[in-house]
């Protein structure tokens, strides 16, 4: 195969998996609507009595949809590698790969938490936001396949993108729960959970899974940019040097570690630590929208 | 606050004593840590001299008294500034306060036993009682050996604890943090940093007076500067016919580390730099320096050789000045290279690719005076026309001569030229150890479970046993779940 039929089966390969995420949607929300029970009351027959859910009734449906967020993350999987192929290298070049790499590593850490944990109410959220995401790559962010620019050749390309996307993903996953647990907990000062937010797990379940999350990944992110600091001194001649991307990759790590240290020293749990979790999680898609976009500085790379 | 007492009360060396223990608390350390995230946001919106001295002056040229107060408060060095460097200097020093005293006591304690069993279990969490049959004090014996529990025997009652490792990884990963600052320190006072435009073809010599520019440490010495010399051979650049973007940048060097060396040749990359000891030397930006011939009226030859011009766009249209101040009267040509000449209806003569496929010189001639004697100093690239008279303009292909009234240029050719940016770091590998550590220690400190788990076999038989999760570590449950199974299988 030519270089470009590798870039075409790529593409082609990202809108399958966009109509295969169009289906996972479909499907979660058929799940989500399909368990309303609206019993009649016996006394005045015609009236309906409060919604209730029952969602063994979808159970079915749940699993057809977790096959079509499964087999949307092979076809996109396939899809980022059939791009690296045709252009010779990592694909992470420019904006457009970024951002289709990302939308795979969030759907990764869902499907990987999904291992563990019963998320499936979060499916409809997750296969919206890779749909957008992917939308945005291919019509606004899309570059041809092309060779990359001398001061990306080097392993740690490899090294220190794919640590910073997959901590990227997870992240974003904590940042999800974060706000589902400030939603529940609004909802629940109000009274009662609705009815289909009575499948959701309880606030402590989501305040802990977004804990374990960022715990998990923090680690990583410290090495992403460690390893952004050792190439930089490889092709920009210093290993820190204030330039956008760094401080806020900085930024984002403070705040995580501010995170972190509230909850294991300070003790902050719930409202207060969902509210810091957001926090971190948005300096670090402040850094990936407006340093790739708008900045300035060594670090632009999008393409654009 | 209990310390509230009026602190002037207190001795000058106890109120010291109070400031240095407010500083080197936990809270004032992390305070510092954020504030430091916060502090740094400034410098990533606002353009910063170092990086983008062209846009501060832009500032200056738009709002000149806003730019003034910008500048008064360091807005435009955020990094360098004084209030920065507070900041982190604070910190450090925080740290190796709050840190060293807790690494000792760590030390001291690692020997020591867990905390006596307490008195009532029945209060803690996993609290589990039953009626034993005497085996079940072996059995947890054994089942702490197995899973390399620390434990403490008192009275009939075992208490064991696991997980110090996590207290471990934690000054670890603090302790690593000092030395990456450490190491950031070092690079800051001992290293240097300068750039030079080097024709290919010529010889780079590492002495101050060779440099465009050159900042260094406070403590850096020019005795520091490897007396290195690097002669550049050959440059080859590559580029994308579809998206004319760079492919490859290549620069072929002969290097003599000492004066009396034989030359080696090395080849230097954007991503492999060429190392003498701590100094690097990185191929940092290249463009064209085109080689004219400039004769008077009498054909003498007044200058000649390649002049570096300055890249302004993707394709390398580039734009210098050709200075001849010996020549009477003096003359000037403020000058654009195209090395793939085309032209565009906004913008005139432009590069269309920047290899040099079809070169073009585009001249404007002017004669008067340089202005070269009245102390300014010039840019290179610039001609201050004020005092001239212009003589002409002229596009020439390679080997043609424009002739005016005062004399004559000639195209001759050109050569590329590369940026080298030499840089000293003495620090660079305490920080990448430092950062190796911090991140093994917060694995370690992240992953460790901390618990404890109790057990007492009063005299008529009775087992209590208990657990408890620091710092809420998950699992316990389970763990406290094979204990009590392992206990009772003993019994059958
Ligand atoms: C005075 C200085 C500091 C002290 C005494 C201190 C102490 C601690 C303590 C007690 C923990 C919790 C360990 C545990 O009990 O499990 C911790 C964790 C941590 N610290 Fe610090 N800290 C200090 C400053 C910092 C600074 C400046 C940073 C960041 C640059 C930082 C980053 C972290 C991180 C990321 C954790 C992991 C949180 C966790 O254990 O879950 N600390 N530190």
């Amino acid at each position: 195969m030519t270089h470009s039929s590798w870039a075409y089966l790529s593409n082609y390969l990202i809108y399958s998996a966009m109509a295969v995420y169009t289906l996972a949607f479909f499907s979660h929300a058929y799940e989500t609507a399909w368990a309303v029970r609206a019993p009649q009351s016996e006394e005045m027959p015609g009236t309906l009595l409060t919604k209730t859910f029952d969602f063994t009734r979808t159970e079915k449906m749940a699993r057809i949809a977790t096959a079509f967020m499964i087999l949307g993350f092979l076809l996109l999987f396939a899809g980022v590698v059939a791009r690296g192929i045709s252009a010779g290298r990592a694909p992470w070049g420019n904006m457009y790969e970024f951002s289709i790499t990302g939308a795979l590593a969030f759907c990764g850490a869902y499907l990987g938490a999904l291992r563990k944990y019963d998320l499936r109410w979060l499916g409809l959220i997750v296969s919206i936001a890779v749909l957008l995401t992917l939308g945005t790559a291919i019509t606004v962010l899309y570059r041809p396949s092309a060779p990359l620019v001398p001061a990306l050749k080097s392993t740690w390309l490899v090294i220190h993108v794919s640590a910073a996307i997959m901590s990227g993903g997870v992240f974003l996953l904590a940042n999800v729960i974060a706000a589902a647990y400030l939603y529940l907990d609004s909802m629940e000062s109000r009274g009662e959970r609705t009815a289909w937010a009575k499948r959701l797990p309880s606030l402590e379940v989501l305040d802990q899974l977004s804990y374990r999350l960022v715990a998990f990944v923090f680690p990583l992110w410290t090495f992403a940019v460690i390893a952004g600091a050792i190439w930089a001194e490889h092709a920009w001649g210093r290993y820190w040097g204030w330039d956008p991307k760094e401080t806020w990759a900085f930024i984002t790590w403070v705040a995580y570690a501010a995170y972190l240290h509230a909850r294991v020293t300070v003790g902050w749990r719930g409202r207060k630590a969902a509210w810091l979790c957001l926090l971190a999680g948005s300096t670090f898609l402040f850094n990936y929208v407006y340093v790739n976009v708008w900045g300035t500085g060594k670090h632009t790379y999008s393409g654009l | 606050m209990s310390n509230d007492k009026d602190i002037s009360e207190l001795g000058l060396t106890s109120s010291l004593r109070f400031m240095w223990r407010q500083l080197t608390s936990m809270r004032t350390a992390l305070s510092l840590l954020l504030i430091l995230g916060v502090a740094s946001i400034p410098g990533s919106l606002i353009p910063q001299r170092p990086q983008n001295p062209m846009k501060v002056s832009d500032y200056f040229k738009s709002d000149p008294t806003l730019a003034l107060w910008m500048d008064r408060l360091s807005l435009f060095d955020v990094y360098g500034s004084p209030w920065f460097s507070a900041i982190y200097i604070l910190l450090f020093i925080s740290l190796i306060g709050c840190v060293l005293p807790r690494t000792f006591e760590h030390f001291k304690a690692s020997r020591a036993l867990p905390p006596i069993t307490p008195k009532h279990l029945e209060k803690m969490e996993f609290f589990s009682t039953w009626q034993g049959t005497g085996t079940e004090f072996d059995a947890a014996q054994s089942f702490f050996r197995k899973r390399h529990f620390r434990v403490r025997e008192n009275e009939g009652t075992l208490s064991a604890e696991k997980g110090y490792l996590r207290e471990t990884g934690n000054l670890l990963f603090h302790l690593a943090l000092i030395l990456v600052l450490i190491g950031v320190s070092l690079g800051a006072l001992f290293g240097m940093k300068g750039e030079a435009i080097v024709n290919v073809g010529e010889r780079f010599t590492n002495t101050p007076t060779t440099y465009d520019s050159l900042t260094y440490g406070k403590l850096f010495s020019d005795s520091s500067l490897p007396p290195f010399t690097l002669t550049m051979t050959n440059f080859k650049a590559e580029y994308d016919p579809l998206t004319n973007a760079p492919k490859d940048y290549s620069l072929w060097v002969d290097a003599i580390s000492q004066p009396g060396d034989a030359p080696v040749k090395h080849l230097i990359k954007v991503n492999s730099p060429l190392s003498f000891g701590s100094t690097n030397v990185y191929l940092q930006a290249n463009g064209y320096s085109p080689i004219v011939t400039v004769r008077d009226k009498a054909g003498a030859v007044v200058f000649q050789g390649p002049v570096p011009f300055l890249p302004q766009d993707g394709n390398l249209t580039s734009a210098g000045a050709i200075k001849v101040p010996d020549s009477t009267p003096q003359l000037g040509f403020v000058a654009s290279f195209l090395p793939t000449a085309s032209r565009d209806k906004i913008r005139g003569g432009i590069s269309s690719f920047p290899e040099a496929l079809d070169p073009a010189l585009l001249l404007s001639a002017w004669t008067g005076d340089l202005g070269l004697d009245r102390g300014v100093p010039q840019s290179v690239y610039r001609i201050d026309t004020s005092k001239m008279a212009r003589i002409g303009l002229k596009t020439l292909k390679l080997g043609e001569t424009y002739s005016f009234a005062q004399g004559s240029i000639t195209f001759d050719g050109f050569v590329p030229w590369v940026n080298l940016q030499i840089v000293r770091d003495p620090g660079k590998l305490f920080a990448l150890f430092g950062a190796i550590l911090a991140i093994l220690g917060l694995l370690a400190s992240l992953f460790t479970r901390r618990r404890r788990i109790w057990i007492r076999v009063s005299g008529d038989g009775l087992v209590e046993v208990a657990g408890l999760a620091k710092n809420g570590a998950p699992g316990l449950e389970i763990e406290m779940a094979a204990f009590v199974d392992e206990l009772k299988k003993v019994n059958q």
